[in-house]
């Protein structure tokens, strides 16, 4: 099993809030890998998978995001929600 | 005269949120109890509330795919996706285990979130409070056994409160909407406003009664409960022409010929895309105004560059090759932004407003015009400035719009510089329109209207003064005539071109462009086919 991490800027406009939320956990969902998000690099960590969890990190604009992940898609994971991420969620669709 | 059986009619003042006419009986929700349930077993309380979450679940599903809204079904999908969160009714599960009945299991599991949210120091985030409200509240009534309440249509819907899921699942045909709480900026009143459904909000619902006659001006925020015989006959035909005018518009298609053969222009203005959605963009010449004050109203947060481009680049592809002029932000004067207008302007209409507000905050202003010069690629996009008053204004946005193409390019973005024009709503502006360097104008009566006169529009006493007055066609007439000697095109966009009666006097002018509501589409290109010529 592989262990990757990786951070990104989030410069969404009004943080992670409920759409980029959606986007987020869905990509995350997508993979096999546990997926973690923190906003410091060491934690705390929540699951990235998880709506409840990830809007409860309140994370306001210009935040960096924090994920590790474990698994046997771990670094394909990490850089898609990367993207996601730094692609401002493709807001507006 | 008093007979008995008719009560005098009672007029209750509240707030507009959505304009527009409904007549019908109330029918006052009451707020909903789910509590008279009994505990069954562990196990039946576990399958209870497993097969609440899968029917409530099912329900958002059925909501968003009908939906189809782009507003509604973001306020959807986070539901859902609530609900498809182990974590959510994870605690519940372990309560229900420990011997506590499902619904107060599943109550004891959100409300600590909820009341998270609610604590939260970003207003964005404390509105999704509400949001899970409703999730709770469903999730609730599925395990009371209780299916959503369902409204008859034709009906004035007074409650408390109205969750957005509700709203959605609610068929508006001829009805209409009251509300204690909630405000013109509530996501119920987006919804209302772009589905036509005349909503009034901060009223005291618990003096109504259930059944009662009463019709509903969401215009005027007014509420008549009881109307007596003339009212409901001035309301009923006010309804009548409403619906008249919006069939009209889809009866009436084709290009706009006068008795004569002369082609006139008549586009459309609007506030959002959600207009768009029932509207045939063949049977209009393009887009004359697009308000964007709608995209910073009602939100928390301004708009980011990213969310107007997507909104500007699909108007453009709706109009498919036709004009779409966009107003930069037009705030300030009767429409108050939070965070962006003065609240303590002493007199806003002659305050900081439109392009006076836009050059002092250019953070905002140049979002905005970045949005406009990517989305200028993908067609006819026109970039319009509003209360422009002296030339130096015009000059200045002409540079900003150059630096935000310029910008843009370098960061290696597509973007393209739009045709530039302006607002003509100051007589200032109207009497020296040889000094401005724009592309296009665009005469804005309402504003030069009330300028002009010095009377504004909102005065009932002054509605006299507050005319198309032989003073305003005067200087329509010049702004006109030196558009058309210098080879550019003038439209009128304010509400006097959408007025039937006053189609031939703005012909007169020399006006072949006009921008009127969707739903005047119809009587002014009829009022266009019967001019025959100048009467003078």
């Amino acid at each position: 099993m592989n262990k990757v991490r990786a951070s990104v800027l989030m410069r969404h406009e009004v943080g992670l809030h409920a759409r980029p939320s959606v986007k987020l956990t869905k990509l995350a969902k997508a993979f096999e890998s546990r997926i973690d998000l923190g906003l410091s690099p060491d934690g705390p960590w929540v699951d990235a998978k998880s709506i409840v969890k990830v809007m409860a990190t309140k994370a306001p604009k210009d935040s960096t995001i924090y994920f590790r992940a474990e698994g046997t898609d771990a670094k394909d994971a990490l850089d898609a929600l990367v993207t996601l991420v730094d692609g401002d969620f493709q807001d507006g669709r | 005269m008093d007979d008995r059986t008719h009560r005098a009619a009672r007029r209750i003042e509240g707030r507009s949120a959505a304009p527009g006419i409904a007549l019908g009986p109330l029918v006052c929700l009451a707020s909903v109890k789910h509590d008279a349930r009994p505990c069954g077993s562990a196990a039946e309380e576990h399958q209870a509330l497993v097969d609440a979450l899968a029917a409530s679940k099912a329900d958002l599903g059925v909501l968003a795919r009908e939906a189809g809204e782009a507003d509604a079904e973001a306020i959807l999908s986070f539901q859902i996706a609530l609900l498809e969160d182990d974590h959510l009714a994870a605690p519940a599960f372990a309560l229900i285990a420990s011997g506590e009945a499902a619904n107060q299991a599943w109550s004891a599991a959100i409300d600590p979130e909820i009341a998270s949210y609610d604590g939260a120091d970003d207003p964005y985030f404390r509105a999704r409070a509400s949001d899970l409200r409703d999730l709770r509240d469903r999730v609730l009534r599925h395990l009371a056994g209780e299916t959503d309440q369902v409204v008859p249509a034709g009906t004035i819907v007074a409650a408390d409160d109205m969750p957005p899921s509700m709203f959605l699942a609610t068929d508006w045909q001829d009805g209409g909407l009251v509300l204690r709480r909630g405000s013109p900026s509530s996501h119920v009143a987006i919804l209302a406003r772009s589905r036509g459904v005349p909503m009034v909000v901060g009223v005291d619902v618990d003096r109504l009664e259930n059944g009662r006659d009463a019709l509903l001006d969401g215009g005027a925020g007014l509420l008549v409960v009881d109307p007596d015989t003339d009212m409901r006959a001035t309301y009923c035909l006010r309804r009548a022409e409403q619906s008249q005018v919006r069939q009209a518009v889809a009866s009436f298609s084709g290009p706009a010929l006068t008795a004569t053969g002369e082609l006139v222009r008549v586009m459309i203005n609007v506030t959002g895309l959600a207009e768009l959605n029932d509207l045939d963009p063949a049977h209009v010449d393009g887009i004359g105004l697009m308000r964007t004050e709608f995209l910073f109203q009602g939100r928390e947060k301004l708009p980011t560059e990213e969310e107007q481009y997507q909104i500007y680049k699909r108007m453009v592809e709706w109009a498919a090759g036709r004009p779409v002029t966009i107003r930069t932000l037009d705030a300030g004067g009767d429409k108050p932004i939070a965070g962006l207008t003065q609240p303590g302007d002493l007199n806003p209409f002659l305050g900081v407003r439109g392009v006076r507000l836009s050059l002092r905050h250019l953070d905002v202003f140049r979002e905005q015009l970045r949005a406009l010069a990517r989305a200028a690629v993908a067609g006819n996009l026109k970039v319009m400035i509003p209360m422009v008053t002296v030339p130096e204004e015009l000059d200045q946005c002409r540079a900003l719009l150059e630096q935000a193409v310029e910008d843009l390019r370098r960061e290696g973005r597509e973007a393209q510089m739009p045709p530039l024009g302006m607002m003509v709503e100051v007589p200032a502006a109207a009497l020296t329109i040889e000094d401005f360097k724009a592309d296009f104008f665009s005469i804005g009566s309402n504003d030069l209207i009330q300028y002009v006169a010095a009377a504004s529009r909102d005065e009932p006493q002054l509605a006299d003064l507050a005319r198309p007055s032989r003073a305003v066609f005067g200087l329509i007439g010049h702004v006109v005539k030196y558009a058309d000697g210098a080879g550019r095109e003038t439209s009128l966009c304010g509400d006097l071109a959408g007025e039937p009666a006053q189609v031939a006097a703005l012909l007169d002018q020399g006006l072949r462009t006009f921008s009127v509501a969707p739903g005047a589409l119809g009587p002014v290109k009829a009022a266009i086919a019967r001019y025959a010529g100048s009467a003078a």
